[in-house]
């Protein structure tokens, strides 16, 4: 066992890269559900964010057209689960899972040519001073723009659901719906607009896989991290700032565990393989022993004759 | 009256074409453990099935499912193949073991071929290839080419074919550079793009400078390639998209040639269960081209030792070897049997760390 070979200056700086495409797709999930909408098809929007950013990355030489591109592909996919259940008032749950499936299926049909070629890089951040700061600059201030853009997005959501109207209209969507439409609030606008940002932030963290961790386009290259952000959400019982503290646990045990398989330490390596699953659990679950609970309205379709 | 008597005499004539159809076509089914895309072992499997496709023509039909999970699932996705009617179904990762003999119990009729597992019935084959005479390649050149004299190898489950693997690349690392330490993490999966990333990340930040990977996507290539002074090695396919550097050589699977033997057995009704291990000889095991980013001496003692496996005069197990524990395995110039290595659950002398059990 040699622990000095573990460096914590980078793998604090890894920690940052390996929880940003969950805790992005996450934090999008998050206000979805709190709209009352239960879209499991985060991992269909993942990917398809994955390869739309890829391809216009590749194309136009731009990772951050790339990841605009994968924002609206994210969301176009994410509309037609919209489509489903706001509007043919399909079953959430089902529409969900096909979203995934035919995600992962059109992803795979769109990357056909685009196996084994290098994205362009995306910049990374570099202030001078700040960034050339023993520890402080490789952890704080030295990674790509998503990485920031990403806690920004957590901030926003927060207060936006916490202190702004549209966030006390968007949670009274969720709660009761039927309510919500007597007070004369759209409630399949809202609801439309919530699907379409958890589309676009799927797309983003899906696209900062395929750009920035892997970089490189593979099929099927999101291998559940979907369903990671998905069960994220639930764990952090729908409050933004524990959906960022479930996605760096994560994401910091996962980098972690390797690190210390790597440098050779005497766990076996079956707790350190379950261990971010484990881990992030429990704490989260621990902190949600509190009165959290689900939007009541989560996952029932609306009818405005109900 | 007479349209109709046409009609059914036309719809007779349709129903005797089609089950006359059906007879000839041979139906060959493949599960796969990955999307065929991943550029790895999948997309080699694919490759094997196109390959059926290409030397039969009209006279055999191929259908096959990706990213089938190893376990319970594959039970039902294999059955689901054999009531379609597949003739011929071959299970392509160690994970479908128990799946595929449970279902070919209940399928007399259909074959079954079980990629790189050890357990067989009337019905089921087991076919592998004998990748460790292509590790002990790689074990070399990473031996020779390693600077901070840490090899990083990235694992995927505990298994003996991984197991054979890290040790054929830790005999020949060892033997050309005494100094060489091995750094393995499992990663406990196939394919996961991003943990494999992840890993081979971690084992860089560690002073890692050579990569091997026995997982099934180019991921920790393109890691490698950003952290720059680092070789990797393709794996199960030629991965030459990273070529010459990082990817300074491969390991290719060429299932191809197998594939269409045991599809041309079913048609012939010559089929028979076997257990095939094939290498660099046969051609199952492929070694793709070795780049200039290796040094020219280095190039040629690689490529001397491959011909030496080709040519049967070399072992890469050969004695005097011993176990992780110091214990005696092959004495001076003994040869490791099928056996031993089929079933290898312990690491040779030097490795650092224990097998996951």
């Amino acid at each position: 066992m040699d622990l000095s070979s573990i460096n914590p200056t980078l793998l604090l700086a890894s920690l940052l890269v390996a929880a940003t495409p969950i805790l992005i797709a996450a934090i999008g999930e998050l206000v979805a559900e709190r709209s009352g909408v239960l879209n499991l098809g985060v991992e269909g929007m993942m990917i398809t964010g994955a390869i739309c950013g890829f391809i216009i990355a590749v194309e136009t030489g731009s990772p951050l057209l790339g990841f605009i591109a994968a924002a609206i592909g994210g969301a176009l996919l994410s509309m037609l689960f919209a489509l489903l259940t706001l509007f043919a008032l399909a079953n959430q749950v089902a529409s969900g899972l096909a979203l995934t499936l035919f995600g992962l299926g059109v992803s795979a049909l769109m990357g056909q040519g685009y196996v084994g070629i290098k994205p362009p890089p995306t910049p990374k951040l570099d202030i001078p001073l700040l960034s050339d700061l023993p520890f402080f600059g490789p952890v704080l201030f030295s990674h790509d723009l998503m990485v920031y853009f990403g806690i920004a997005l957590v901030a926003a959501v927060w207060a936006m659901l916490k202190y702004t109207r549209a966030g006390l209209i968007l949670r009274a969507v969720g709660e009761n719906h039927d309510a919500a439409h007597a007070l004369g609030y759209k409630v399949v606008r809202v609801r439309l607009m919530a699907i379409g940002f958890g589309g676009a932030c799927a797309g983003l963290g899906g696209a900062y896989i395929s750009l920035v961790r892997v970089p490189q386009w593979t099929e099927g290259m999101t291998a559940g991290a979907g369903w990671i952000a998905l069960a994220l959400v639930v764990f952090a019982s729908w409050k933004a700032g524990r959906v960022l503290l479930g996605a760096w646990l994560f994401g910091g045990i996962t980098v972690l565990q390797l690190n210390l398989q790597a440098a050779g330490v005497a766990i076996p390596v079956e707790y350190l393989s379950m261990s971010p699953y484990l881990i992030t659990i429990l704490v989260l679950v621990i902190m949600s022993s509190d009165r959290s609970r689900a939007p009541a309205s989560l996952g029932r379709i609306f009818h405005a004759s109900g | 009256m007479k349209l109709t008597s046409f009609l059914t005499g036309a719809a007779m004539a349709l129903g005797l074409a089609t089950s006359a159809l059906a007879q000839d076509i041979t139906k060959v089914g493949f599960i796969y453990v990955g999307p065929i895309g991943d550029g790895g072992w999948t997309y080699e499997h694919d490759k094997g099935r196109l390959a059926v496709e290409e030397a039969f023509g009209d006279k055999v039909e191929t259908v096959y499912q990706e990213s089938v999970p190893e376990g319970a699932d594959a039970s039902r996705a294999i059955t689901q193949m054999a009531l379609q009617g597949a003739d011929l179904i071959f299970t392509t990762s160690f994970g479908y073991m128990d799946a595929t003999v449970g279902v070919a119990s209940k399928f007399p009729d259909v074959k079954f071929e079980h990629a790189t597992g050890y357990k067989t019935a009337p019905n089921v084959s087991v076919y592998s290839a004998r990748f460790y005479e292509g590790r002990a390649v790689q074990g070399h050149i990473a031996g020779k080419m390693t600077e901070t004299n840490i090899i990083g190898y990235i694992a995927s489950f505990p298994i003996p074919e991984v197991i054979r693997g890290i040790n054929s690349a830790y005999i020949h690392a060892k033997r050309v550079n005494p100094d060489v330490q091995f750094k393995v993490i499992w990663a406990y999966t196939w394919f996961n793009p991003a943990k494999e990333a992840d890993a081979a990340t971690a084992l860089i930040e560690q002073g890692a400078d050579v990569i091997l990977q026995h997982t099934d996507s180019t991921a920790p290539q393109a890691a490698a390639e950003k952290a720059e002074n680092v070789i990797t090695f393709g794996q199960a396919s030629d991965m030459s998209e990273y070529a010459p550097h990082p990817r300074v050589s491969s390991i290719i699977d060429n299932w191809a040639p197998y594939y269409i033997a045991r599809t041309q057995a079913v048609m012939d009704g010559s089929w028979e269960s076997v257990n095939t291990w094939d290498g660099i000889r046969e051609g199952m095991v492929g070694i793709g081209e070795i780049t200039d980013a290796v040094p020219a001496d280095v190039k040629a003692e690689a490529l001397a030792m491959k011909d030496a496996m080709a040519a049967g005069e070399y072992h890469p197990f050969t004695g005097p070897l011993k176990k992780q524990d110091g214990s005696d395995w092959l004495a001076e110039g003994e040869v490791a049997d099928d056996g031993t290595l089929a079933g290898m659950n312990f690491y040779v002398e030097g490795l650092e760390g224990d097998i996951p059990q």
